[in-house]
């Protein structure tokens, strides 16, 4: 399926009702206030929130003074390349060692996809022959390393796993020797869901990624914060303190195989200036992709592109 | 942003209403507007916002509203009251009568927090008397059998599976089939997380329900969840028919909107309420907690009632033009513990504001600690003290050995002291009405 089919056969349910409301009171020409508080409506419920929404809403009255639109699509098209133009500009491709192996590090909240994110690097990594450790420095949740486990068989990755319950800066330690020594390529480390509110277990993740730059000059070159697609406002909050306590470098949305839209991601990178970097789409170690900013925008508004 | 609260919201605008007295109908959409703000950055559903909205109105512009000397406080009332019975009203026990064993399965979306959530009722209902087996049809996410396994031994309740290669809603059966053999009177199934979009596992959530007829259909949902949370529990609904909802993660800072959103196009009520990892932390669910934290407010009007009792009004305008110049001295500082001081424990109250509960600000220090922090500043030069950018390591020394305390001392009351102007001046200028909530 093409990168963005998977998405828009989720979207185009949600989307559609509201496309034809407002097909039926655009008319060409200038903007009216009938219309901008649809488009309004089209944001808000993609989980953009007030704010971005009420940000991206003025810039485009201000844009489109003087100027007319002729068809929906046109204005869904300056619209959408408004929102592609946040992410474009703090675009960002995943980091790579100059030697040794390169780190990536999942963090988030409680049942984000953080593991499943994991497996699917895991998988497209190995799949360029690539040699991959997994560390299961979640030893918090039952069965945590379990899963993992199964992840490292079916995708042919190392895993490096200490007891249930056991110190995660440790499993982050001895991953991070064990990549060392088997000149694995890359590191990728899983981490225990915590929410932001908690402020131990922020820093105990603090301490996992201390471990992990003292044991490996320049890592983690990536820490990505995992979020569920579905997640209204609350994502820019965690966001914010994910990005407080860690040095955050990119997000992950999941579940955009579902109904929602992520446009969270939209306010976190208008406000936090953090770049989406991979985007999740179903269960299966395949479905990973990177991610597109005009391919997500244009989907925020179920616009069909000919080739994404 | 990041600071803005219904509650400081309506505060500014009533206050602003109930100084012309009467309302008219202009006043209250004003104040409604407030709301439906409000509710969208809770999450509730758009369309969910916008009927919410038109019903209160129409409360509103009753003439013992529009009358009342304290508008405020009635539009207030009506709100909360009107959320509170969307929300469902009252508690809503669980249903497990009926000749045993009563099944009850859980339903929800990837993640949302299912398995926990069994293990959690099953301790629940473990410790009211009743023999519980707890059974995974999770045959697609890797360990999540092993998962639940694991959970049941922690809750100290029995677990049944089979194969993953079993089909769940055989699996679901025989889980029933061995409660009825080994006299366990509750089945919880857990099942597989599924997308509302995929009819093919959406079939398969309704072949467990025909295959064991549960007496109670729980759809988990995730506190954060945003917009789509209709959509989901719609089509939950429609397929399985839900009983209720557990909602999770509430120990999180979610507003939980979605919460409005799902009872409002379902119907249904929203049983329990899950507050953490562990798995005591597990409760029955109340609408009218969950109406005050919606609308980030509750606590909060009591905090303002205290807040204006406790503060000198004129140091409080004083302050306010201060922020707004963004001036802010460790003199301010002081000023403004000592006022804190006069309204009890710090933190817990600066707590109960919705913003400052999740800034995550070492926001406590000890009141005793005052008289530390008020001999820190004093040995400090007067310049020191209008402008602590200035305070260098040997300053800091200096401080520390004039004040009897040690660097470290020194060095955490300037750091409170530099979080506290940095959320003061960010609130300054995210909005220029929250007002006196400002000034902790
Ligand atoms: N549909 C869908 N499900 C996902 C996606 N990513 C993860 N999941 C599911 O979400 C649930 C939680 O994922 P997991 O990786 O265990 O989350 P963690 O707690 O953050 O490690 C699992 O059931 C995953 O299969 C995704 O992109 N799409
Ligand atoms: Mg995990």
């Amino acid at each position: 399926m093409g990168l963005f089919q998977k998405l828009k056969q989720g979207l185009a349910r949600t989307s559609n009702n509201i496309r034809s409301k407002i097909q039926s009171i655009f008319q060409p020409g200038a903007l009216t206030d009938e219309f901008l508080d649809e488009l309004e409506a089209v944001l808000i419920q993609a989980d953009v929130g007030v704010e971005a929404t009420t940000a991206l809403i003025d810039s485009l009255r201000e844009e489109s003074r003087g100027k007319s639109f002729e068809t929906v699509e046109d204005l869904y098209r300056t619209m959408a390349e408004e929102v592609a133009g946040i992410f474009a500009s703090i675009d960002a491709p995943l980091k790579v060692a100059g030697q040794g192996p390169t780190v990536y590090t999942m963090v988030g909240v409680n049942g984000s996809g953080k593991t499943t994110t994991i497996a699917k690097l895991a998988h497209r990594y190995t799949s360029q022959n690539k040699k991959v450790v997994l560390a299961a420095a979640d030893t918090f949740r039952a069965a945590a390393g379990d899963q993992l486990e199964v992840w490292a068989k079916r995708t042919g990755a190392d895993l490096v796993r200490h007891s249930h319950g056991s110190d995660p800066g440790a499993v982050a330690f001895d991953a991070a020797r064990a990549a060392i020594a088997r000149k694995a390529d890359l590191l990728l480390v899983d981490t225990a869901g915590r929410l932001h509110t908690k402020k131990n277990l922020m820093e105990e993740l603090k301490k996992v990624i201390r471990v992990i730059s003292r044991e490996i000059p320049g890592a983690p070159h990536e820490v990505i914060l995992v979020i569920d697609g579905t997640t209204g406002q609350n994502g820019l909050i965690q966001a914010r303190v994910f990005a407080r306590a860690v040095d955050i470098t990119g997000l992950c949305i999941t579940k955009l195989d579902g109904s929602s839209k992520g446009g969270i991601a939209v306010a976190i990178a208008s406000e936090l200036g953090i770049p989406v970097k991979l985007v999740g789409v179903g269960e299966q170690a395949s479905d990973l992709r990177d991610f597109d900013a005009r391919g997500f925008a244009h989907s925020l508004f179920g616009i069909d592109q000919v080739e994404c | 942003m990041a600071f803005e609260s219904l509650a400081s919201r309506l505060a500014d605008t009533f206050k602003k209403l109930r100084g012309r007295g009467k309302l008219s109908e202009k006043d209250i959409n004003q104040g409604l507007r407030e709301v439906r703000l409000a509710l969208l950055e809770a999450d509730v559903n758009f369309k969910v916002v916008r009927e919410f909205i038109a019903n209160v109105r129409e409360r509103c512009l009753d003439a013992e509203v529009l009358e009342s000397l304290t508008p405020a406080q009635q539009v207030i009332k009506i709100v909360h009251q009107e959320l509170i019975s969307l929300l469902g009203g009252r508690t809503h026990p669980l249903d497990i009568s009926g000749p045993p064993p009563a099944v009850i399965a859980l339903y929800g979306l990837q993640g949302s927090g299912k398995t926990t959530t069994a293990g959690k009722l099953a301790l629940q209902l473990k410790k009211s008397g009743r023999r519980v087996l707890l059974v995974s049809c999770d045959v697609y996410r890797p360990a999540a059998q092993k998962q639940l396994e694991v959970v049941a031994g922690m809750a100290g309740v029995s677990f049944f599976t089979l194969s993953d290669r079993v089909s769940p809603e055989v699996i679901a059966k025989k889980g029933v089939e061995k409660a009825v053999e080994s006299a366990h009177n509750v089945v919880i199934l857990d099942t597989a997380g599924r997308l509302q979009i995929d009819d093919e596992m959406m079939d398969e959530a309704r072949r467990i329900k025909e295959a064991t007829l549960p007496r109670e259909r729980l759809l988990v949902v995730d506190a954060m969840t945003g917009q789509e949370a209709c959509q989901v529990a719609e089509e939950f609904d429609r397929v399985v028919d839900i009983t209720g909802v557990v909602l999770t993660k509430l120990d999180s800072d979610a507003r939980g909107g979605a919460a409005l959103s799902i009872a409002k196009v379902t119907g249904k009520p929203i049983k329990f309420a899950s507050l953490g990892e562990k798995l005591e932390d597990f409760q029955v669910f109340h609408p009218d907690r969950m109406a005050s934290r919606i609308l980030g407010m509750g606590d909060v009007l009591t905090l303002i009632e205290k807040a204006e009792a406790a503060f000198d009004q004129q140091k409080v305008a004083q302050m306010e033009e201060k922020l707004r110049r963004k001036q802010f001295t460790l003199e301010d500082f002081m000023d403004q513990m000592k006022e804190v001081k006069k309204m009890g424990s710090f933190g817990d109250l600066i707590r109960m504001i919705p913003g400052f509960a999740r800034a995550q600000v070492d926001v406590d220090f000890d009141p005793k600690e005052l008289a530390r922090v008020e001999a820190i500043i004093n040995s400090m030069t007067p310049e020191e003290r209008q402008n602590p950018d200035i305070i260098s390591g040997s300053r800091r020394r200096r401080i520390a050995r004039g004040s009897g305390t040690t660097v470290q001392e020194v060095n955490r009351l300037l750091k409170q002291f530099f979080q506290a102007r940095k959320m003061l001046f960010q609130m300054g200028s995210s909005d220029k009405r929250l007002g006196r909530l400002r000034l902790f």
